[in-house]
């Protein structure tokens, strides 16, 4: 589903974020980037959103070589993904509905669909009785589930996430945390970027820790190598 | 879903929800009218920039529309030139009645001309003394100094400019004439001028339809700054350029739009303000044709239609360069 392969990003002033990178994330798998503030886990969930783009080196998503994406196919590409930001990046003068129903209203589903489709993922987050309030009136923890019911809401193949928990107490982090689980379990592809090791080492998935722009040799799937990440 | 369906390449294509076909194309036309009422109730919440906005464009519309009303019915009456060609003959003083009456009826003989109308000098007078305002001034006067005069008008099938100088030429031969003047040289320059006017129009028009597309260009380039946060939203999530593009449109549209009738309205009220003094004057002169009314359905609908499209124009040239320097970082 993800490959990278020998992929670096050099920002303007030589800055190196990621070097020579290589990794493969299989369809179906869900995983955890860790690292440092710094480390570029943001940078490398922005080459999968095409947000940024390598310097060199190819990023091929579902088959799809990113480098031969151009300006005009790249929204077809973000569709197939849902993206949860760490800002949560929600339209602040439009309601819960109408934030989460956008993905649906781009690709142009009917009226009666999208009212279905936000409905079902409202209730998923449990956010059902919020529709009609405005994002501004939510708790963090809250807004972090619209965007999160807005990221699944087309049932995407793909699902990213970039410190959804940062700013949550444990117990929410923890629910969240699940239903990302949820959605894994029924074939979604997951990749979240977070700092919270302590909860993700008691989940048996694959970690990923970076540090300095490159991936730190380990294996997957047994959380007990990372402990030297604080 | 299991993995084993993941395995194809194109897993993300197979993956994906995508609406019908059918459901597409409907729902495209349902988005439209939605996002066309959209924008006109994003324009409503600020209803009091929405009015300046608007009234500044309705001001530049309304000028070259205004102008151009008062050509097309100058250059009207310019039209019915021929119609009105007329030549008068100026006696000279000491003509008898008899011989005028003789030259009337020699010269309505003529083939070239269709009619002789004789002015009594005495009735010259009288008119002058009752219309100028000079009234008292005149009666002061021991000899009446106007002349008798024979108004000529040329038949219809003689009343090109060719056969009009060649018959100026004879009646100036006639030895009764004090002097001969073609009442048409002051519609000639009226048309010159007229003409003149139009190139006038055409460029006041060119310059104030770009001051429109420069207003509607710089309000859109404003609300694409007041919804920069939205607009990343939406590349975020997929949408096409032509979808975040779409709401902009409509905007200058209902722009265009407002400003247009504004401006039909800003005309009609400079009309109704002019129309009384006007039509003295036309009285003044005899003629009734220069009245203007209120704007035709043709002048207003082709001042909203144009004022709808500059405004499309104008919201799609600064959509096109702002939004390409919006992406997500």
């Amino acid at each position: 589903m993800i490959l990278f392969d020998q992929v670096s990003k050099r920002y303007q002033g030589g800055n190196e974020a990621l070097s020579n990178l290589n990794f493969h994330l299989h369809p179906g798998e869900m995983a955890f980037l860790t690292g440092h503030s710094g480390a570029g886990k943001s940078t490398l969930l922005k080459l999968i959103a095409l947000i940024e783009r390598a310097s060199t080196g190819n990023v091929i998503i579902g088959g799809k070589n990113l480098n031969k994406v151009g300006r005009h196919t790249l929204p077809y590409l973000r569709r197939n993904m849902g993206i949860i930001f760490q800002d949560y990046q929600l339209v602040y003068d439009r309601t819960v509905f109408d934030n989460v129903a956008l993905p649906l209203i781009i690709s142009g589903f009917s009226s009666r669909e999208v009212k279905k489709r936000v409905h079902a993922a409202l209730d998923k987050v449990g956010l059902l009785r919020f529709e009609k309030k405005y994002p501004i009136t939510l708790s963090g923890g809250e807004q972090q589930r619209v965007s999160i019911a807005r990221a699944v809401v087309n049932k995407p193949a793909l699902l990213l996430a970039d410190e959804a928990t940062g700013n949550l107490d444990p117990d929410l982090s923890r629910e969240i945390m699940n239903l990302f689980m949820a959605f894994n379990q029924v074939g979604v592809t997951v990749l979240i970027a977070t700092h919270d090791i302590p909860l993700i080492k008691q989940l048996d998935k694959r970690i990923m820790q970076l540090s300095h722009g490159q991936l730190n040799p380990g294996k997957t799937g047994n959380t007990d190598q990372f402990m030297l990440d604080s | 879903m299991s993995r084993s369906r993941d395995n194809t390449v194109s897993s993300l294509q197979l993956r994906q929800l995508k609406p019908s076909f059918s459901s597409r194309f409907k729902e495209f036309f349902i988005r439209h009218l939605q996002v066309f009422f959209y924008s006109l109730g994003l324009l409503s919440r600020s209803p009091f920039a929405t009015l300046m906005t608007a009234s500044a464009l309705g001001i530049a519309l309304a000028l070259p529309a205004g102008l151009y009303l008062i050509l097309d019915h100058a250059g009207q009456l310019s039209g019915d030139m021929n119609s009105i060609n007329q030549i008068s003959l100026f006696m000279k003083k000491e003509t008898s009645a008899k011989d005028i009456n003789a030259l009337q009826k020699k010269l309505h003989a003529y083939p070239e001309i269709a009619q002789v109308k004789h002015i009594n000098r005495a009735a010259a007078l009288q008119e002058f003394q009752d219309n100028s305002g000079f009234g008292d001034a005149l009666k002061a006067l021991k000899n009446n100094p106007l002349p008798d005069l024979l108004i000529v008008y040329p038949s219809l099938t003689h009343s090109d400019p060719q056969q009009i100088n060649t018959l100026l030429i004879d009646l100036k031969k006639i030895k009764q004439v004090d002097l001969v003047q073609l009442d048409i040289q002051w519609l000639q320059r009226l048309y010159a001028i007229i003409n003149i006017g139009q190139r006038g129009v055409l460029i006041i028009g060119s310059l104030l339809a770009l001051a429109v597309l420069l207003i509607i260009g710089n309000t859109i380039r404003l609300a694409i700054e007041n919804r920069r946060s939205e607009i990343v939203v939406m590349k975020l999530i997929g949408g096409t350029d032509s979808f975040i593009r779409r709401p902009f449109l409509y905007t200058g549209f209902w722009y265009g739009l407002l400003g247009s009738l504004i401006a039909v309205l800003l005309v009609n009220i400079s009309l109704i303000i002019i129309n009384d003094p006007l039509a003295h004057l036309s009285s003044l002169y005899d003629n009734n044709l220069f009245s203007l009314g209120l704007v035709g359905i043709k002048i207003s609908s082709t001042l909203l239609l144009s004022g709808c499209l500059l405004g499309l124009f104008g919201a799609r040239i600064a959509v096109g360069k702002h939004l390409k320097e919006i992406e997500p970082k």
